[in-house]
């Protein structure tokens, strides 16, 4: 679990300092995981211990959501000015954006005949 | 009384108080979501959020107090985004295949999230705080709050918009793509991860390996698709 940890916490450093120096517009976890992502296709498989690693961390990935959604209790004021265009906003476009998104892709993969089974 | 309000003192003063509650909190509403049949209006992090929102409330504590405790499960967050290179390399294969589809899609669902959010807010008379600060919402969070500060927004609101829109997204997802008749795993995968970034990938995960790798890669690109086409939009715009 330890090497697995070790490797995870290493690939997120390297990523937060090279987006941080070279300025670029990705967060350093997204930069980690395509880092990650190339360690695993060079060594050529998963060891079982980052598996099982990884696999628990997701499994809880909601909850790591959390400490940041109570934060909303810092903007009642804001959102409480503003409430109907965000809130049609937000709702509207999210749906919208699924759609659209989904519906794109669909198409696309039925077209080409290669649509990946689900 | 007065232990009891020593008591209090030093749970105020540890971080174990507001760790434990938000696992319990979290725990109690995962509990409640499976015994709801997993009803979309119970959806877990929201109910965290109201039950631990309501205590802090009820109990004066300041949010800066809460988050003295709960950063050690936020710190999580990062090491829980690269662990998403696993699912995908599961699923490379997949992804390789559908390459094409897949950039199509996150153009098209990038620049719809972008642009119907300014549109409907515009329209229903939003300042232009609040749409710059509106504009990033599909994004995860680091990336959305960069590219607000550029538009001149206001990134602690944009933070609190972004968790927003992954909540509305893990909750309407599901349901809208089924109803619209999208079983393609990927495609459901892939607009969930477009649309609500990492609590629509958490969702995502929860219906299947497939649609967890495809709304995992979707957030990634979508935060870098974002970061260039928003600026370039604004500018047309205003």
């Amino acid at each position: 679990m330890l090497g697995a940890l070790t490797l995870i916490f290493t690939c997120q450093l390297i990523g937060e300092t090279t987006t941080r120096a070279l300025d670029l517009p990705l967060p350093g976890p997204v930069a980690g995981m395509v880092l990650l992502f190339i360690y695993l296709a060079v060594r050529g498989g998963i060891s079982a211990d980052m598996s099982r690693v990884a696999d628990g961390l997701l499994s809880h990935l909601a909850l790591l959501f959390v400490p940041a959604g109570v934060g909303v209790m810092l903007h009642f004021r804001l959102l409480g000015e503003e409430w109907l265009p965000i809130a049609v906003a937000l709702i509207a476009s999210t749906a919208l954006t699924i759609a659209v998104t989904a519906w794109v892709m669909h198409l696309l993969t039925r077209k080409s005949g290669d649509q990946p089974d689900g | 009384m007065d232990e009891l309000q020593e008591v209090w003192v030093y749970l105020n003063t540890t971080p174990l108080l507001h760790l434990t509650l938000t696992l319990l909190a979290f725990q109690g509403a995962n509990w409640l979501f499976r015994k709801c049949g997993r009803t979309p209006l119970l959806n877990p992090v929201m109910v965290s959020v109201v039950v631990l929102v309501a205590f802090l409330l009820i109990t004066g504590t300041s949010y800066g107090a809460y988050f003295e405790g709960a950063q050690f499960v936020h710190f999580l967050l990062g090491p829980a985004t690269v662990c998403l290179a696993i699912p995908l390399y599961r699923q490379f294969e997949k992804v390789r295949k559908s390459a094409l589809a897949i950039m199509a899609s996150l153009f098209v669902g990038s620049l719809t999230a972008i642009a119907s959010a300014i549109g409907i807010a515009m329209a229903l008379g939003a300042s232009q705080a609040t749409l710059s600060s509106l504009a990033p919402k599909s994004v995860t969070a680091p990336v959305a709050m960069g590219v607000t500060e550029q538009l001149g927004g206001l990134p602690s609101l944009t933070a609190v918009l972004v968790i927003l829109t992954g909540i509305l997204g893990a909750m309407i997802g599901p349901v809208l793509l089924t109803k619209l008749g999208i079983r393609n795993e990927a495609a459901r995968g892939f607009a969930i991860g477009t649309a609500s970034h990492g609590i629509g990938t958490a969702r995502a995960l929860q219906l299947g390996e497939v649609s967890g790798a495809f709304a995992g890669l979707a957030m990634g690109l979508n935060a870098l698709a974002t970061a260039i086409l928003l600026p370039l939009l604004w500018g047309l715009i205003f």
